[in-house]
């Protein structure tokens, strides 16, 4: 219990690790070198590759004049905030639905109906419910990872080892006991799993949908790039989109690790 | 009798639907009734509309597809199986994969205009990724005992990879090759939505914007219905291949 205070041990610099490093750099290094040389000495259009430096400064720009921020801000807020919805009412869904035989009933044929269909494509029924503004963007968001969550918070509470149960109810546990201490803390790991499938599809849910309705943000940023043949544009929006998706994923994971810490999974390092 | 009782929560819903459109709890102009929906997708079918866009989306995705599925599997065991070659890929995977793919959508039509190929070309990106990260996990994670065991009866490096590594792996291959189904849908109807003149996520856009909200709603239904299809389809592929499990 006590050994997740203890500091982890400071791992062995090996010469694995430094292989890896060097591969890492060898690879992207080759191919930031293939664009540069290829940019200069013009084998590729450059309207179909514009030069390397004319990106960075675009990208420098960006940041520089707060386009940046403004349009990373949006699409940032558009997805964090129709995730939260959907987690608030995806994950008690799940979990309801494990515990509740006739919530599983009715919810599960329709969560397997729901779960494998392209949900941007509802992306114009919201538009006609709820107006072209934010609303309609944060809703196809929010339907968009709800399947997830609540299929991975159902299977996360239906795989609860029967022996913890067991154990906990034996040494006097009550219901309310027994959900907050042990059937919660048990099906955690899976709900993050579903919470890191269901993050990356808000974000990619949340360009898709501002490249359809246009406006302000990463995705209608890009394709009016994209509209305009500023291929320069199209370049520094997808490195913008890809330091932001990259963000997003590793947020998720640094909180699994705090959350989870007291887990196995995170034992063995 | 378990199928039918499957099948009617789905039923009630349409039933639900019908009923609040029809005696005016939700106004008709967000909601069509699902009948007026059916009427007009029996439209649809009869001007041969639907089936015209779907004879270009489908047979565009599905190269995208097939190519990712070539070329993840020969990537992913490529990395699984030699050192060098993933100390090179890998770090490429790991840029590529939280990269959101539909942020590629200006890219390709950049690079390939408004036709079949910037479709494929997104949906074999888009399936990519899913295919080579279960492949590399699926034959890194065989127990090694199967292989020395293979390798003792005599077994040729050959042969362990096609009759040892890949039916071993093939369960989570199958899983990655799933996820890539659902991806695969997605981004044909996103692209088709953003950048097309034709297909069947072109429809729905097109069809919205003129105010034909039944129309729309049936090819939604036809669009949700191919990906439950081919989900379960695949399903059942999946379970029939994997027989030889437990």
């Amino acid at each position: 219990m006590s050994g997740a205070v203890l500091p982890a041990p400071v791992p062995a610099p090996n010469l694995q690790r430094l292989r890896q490093a060097a591969g890492s750099c060898v690879a992207l290094g080759g191919l930031l070198v293939f664009w540069a040389v290829a940019g200069q000495r013009e084998w590729i259009d450059p309207f179909l590759l514009p030069p390397l430096g004319e990106v960075l400064q675009r990208l420098l720009e960006d940041v520089q004049f707060g386009e940046f921020a403004t349009n990373a801000g949006l699409t940032v807020y558009r997805t964090a905030l129709g995730f939260l919805i959907a987690c608030v009412l995806g994950i008690p869904l799940g979990i309801a639905v494990a515990r509740s035989a006739a919530l599983r009933w009715f919810c599960a044929p329709l969560i397997s109906v729901g779960f494998p269909m392209p949900k941007i494509a509802f992306l114009p029924v919201f538009i006609l419910w709820f107006g072209v503004y934010d609303t309609s963007k944060i809703v196809m968001v929010a339907f968009a990872s709800a399947f997830t969550l609540v299929a991975s918070a159902e299977a996360g509470m239906r795989g609860v080892d029967k022996v913890l149960v067991w154990s906990a109810r034996g040494m006097g546990a009550g219901p309310v006991g027994l959900f907050f201490q042990v059937l919660i803390p048990a099906a955690l790991p899976q709900i993050f799993t579903g919470l890191q499938i269901a993050l990356p599809t808000a974000l990619i849910t949340a360009i898709a949908s501002e490249m359809l309705m246009g406006g302000a943000g990463l995705g209608g940023a890009m394709l009016q790039a994209g509209r305009f043949a500023d291929s320069v544009g199209v370049y520094a929006g997808i490195v913008e989109t890809a330091a932001v998706g990259m963000l997003v994923v590793a947020a998720m994971a640094r909180l699994r690790r705090g959350l989870l810490h007291w887990h196995p999974e995170f034992a063995r390092r | 009798m378990r199928v039918a009782s499957r099948i009617l929560p789905v039923l009630l819903v349409l039933l639900l639907w019908e009923g609040s459109t029809r005696l005016g709890f939700v106004s008709r102009a967000a909601l069509p009734p699902f009948t007026v929906v059916m009427q007009a997708l029996a439209g649809l079918v009869a001007d041969g509309s639907l089936w015209a866009n779907a004879a270009k989306s489908v047979p565009r995705s599905l190269v995208g597809f097939a190519a990712a599925l070539v070329v993840g599997t020969l990537l992913g065991g490529g990395m699984a199986l030699s050192r060098p070659f993933r100390t090179l890929v890998n770090p490429l995977v790991q840029v590529l994969y939280p990269l959101p793919k539909s942020a590629l959508i200006p890219l390709l039509l950049v690079w390939f205009g408004l036709g079949d190929t910037s479709k494929s070309v997104l949906v074999f990106l888009g399936c990519l990724l899913p295919v080579v990260l279960s492949t590399f996990n699926g034959i890194a994670g065989v127990n090694e005992v199967l292989v020395w065991s293979a390798r003792s009866m005599g077994a040729s490096r050959a042969a362990v990879l096609w009759d040892v590594l890949l039916p071993a792996a093939s369960p989570q291959i199958l899983t990655g090759v799933r996820t890539a189904i659902a991806f695969m849908f997605l981004l044909m109807v996103s692209s088709e939505l953003v950048i097309a003149t034709n297909g069947l996520g072109y429809m729905i856009g097109a069809l919205g914007d003129r105010g034909a909200y039944p129309a729309m709603f049936a090819v939604i239904l036809v669009v949700s219905a191919l990906g439950f299809a081919a989900d379960a389809g695949f399903q059942a592929m999946s379970a029939h291949w994997l027989r030889w499990r437990e």
